[in-house]
């Protein structure tokens, strides 16, 4: 009897014997972390409306593309790097590599090529002051995070925020060629917003860096110790997020949706010190969830009060 | 001749095709339209000197309007 199999039924095979990966398109969108991409997006497109000069719409389009591609491999390299991390957390044990569904090497490679090809792409419709800043986001959350301080120090959320703070910074650059007070503004209120937001996380999803080895604070000092620097830095963060309002890219609009939401951010950081593990355990930590949830609309709402704004002053309503 | 029924492999497999091939083609196209504002906007060297899209009198490069030059 005479095989009748097919090159194709025996490639099947043995890919399925080997259990070799085959990853669908969908994998590797996973791979570059959609939801952090979208709010890069979000916040380089306020950075480049906010910005005074501005290009023409293909050149604007292809920046704000290449924005946030860049920070996708960032996040494909995260996960090439992390992925022993990856299995062990519940939160990210679903990932296409942990999965099996992806090889480290494949994420590697696209990774890479993905990083160049934005760096480049960003220099070519902008300036090169953007594409510097977009290499420099990269290398900051692969090398110094990733494969530095997230395994080192507690404090690896505050120093590794930065890398999510540039992407407005860098819309502004690609409209304007340089860097100014309002963007470092920008930058400094997603800076201090990163740390109370993910620790307020870690507070709920207390096994998770635990199992994994990563000393976040809640690990290395204890959960009463991260609900003090949590109330900290959201006292540090009000500052920043109010002198915004009163540079060229703020006004009334802007300050008075930053006085609502910071009072909100900070009740919730006094409600969370008020609390101690018997309290969070008995609700099931509601109140870290519920700041956890409102750190996020904060962040969605101090922007789009800018782009408001931006709107404003393009309608002929100027600033303070 | 009976036909058996596609094993998921293979759909994940053209998925990853299309998308690779959608992706190609959107940055093919995207590159075109970008080399066409460039050479109809103005000064594209501005974007290599990292000066930003402005005019070389400073005044911001406007989308569809004619390009400032020196003589002007």
């Amino acid at each position: 009897m005479s095989d009748t199999r097919t090159f194709g039924d025996a490639v099947l095979a043995e890919t399925v014997a080997t259990g070799a990966a085959e990853p669908g398109f969908s994998d590797f969108v996973q791979l570059l972390k959609p939801r952090v991409m979208s709010l890069v997006i979000f916040t380089a497109l306020v950075g480049m409306i906010a910005a005074p000069t501005h290009l023409p719409p293909v050149a604007s389009f292809t920046a704000i593309l290449f924005i946030a591609l860049g920070a996708g491999a960032s996040g494909a390299l995260n996960m090439w790097w992390d992925a022993d991390i990856d299995a062990v957390m519940k939160r990210t044990a679903r990932r296409p590599i942990p999965a099996g569904r992806i090889q480290p090497g494949e994420a590697l490679g696209l990774g890479v090529s993905l990083s160049v090809a934005s760096v480049i792409m960003l220099w070519l419709a902008t300036n090169l002051v953007a594409a510097g800043l977009l290499a420099f986001t990269i290398f900051f959350y692969v090398v110094i995070y990733s494969m530095g301080l997230k395994r080192l120090t507690p404090q690896n959320i505050v120093i590794g925020g930065a890398a999510g703070a540039f992407p407005p910074m860098i819309g502004w650059a690609a409209m304007t060629g340089s860097v100014s007070v309002e963007a470092c503004l920008m930058f400094a209120l997603i800076f201090m917003w990163t740390p109370p937001h993910f620790w307020a996380l870690a507070l709920f999803m207390k096994e998770d860096y635990h199992n994994a080895g990563v000393p976040m604070l809640t690990v290395t000092h204890g959960r009463k110790s991260t609900r003090r620097h949590i109330l900290v830095y959201t006292v540090l963060l009000v500052p920043v997020a109010l002198s915004l309002g009163f540079t060229s890219i703020g006004g009334p609009v802007y300050l008075g949706v930053a006085t609502v939401l910071n009072l909100g951010f900070l009740l919730g950081a006094w409600r969370i010190l008020r609390r101690d593990e018997v309290m969070a355990e008995a609700d099931k930590y509601r109140v870290e969830k519920k700041v956890f949830g409102f750190s996020l609309l904060y962040l969605f709402g101090m922007f789009g009060a800018l782009f408001a704004e931006a709107v404003l002053h393009g309608l002929g309503y100027g600033a303070l | 001749m009976t036909f058996r029924p596609e094993h998921e492999i293979y759909k994940r497999r053209l998925s990853r095709n299309v998308g690779v091939g959608v992706a190609l083609l959107a940055f093919v196209f995207l590159s075109f339209l970008l080399t066409v504002e460039k050479v109809t906007h103005g000064d594209p060297m501005h974007a290599i000197e990292g000066k930003g899209a402005v005019n070389p009198d400073g005044t911001p490069i406007v989308p569809g309007a004619a390009p400032v030059t020196e003589s002007n």
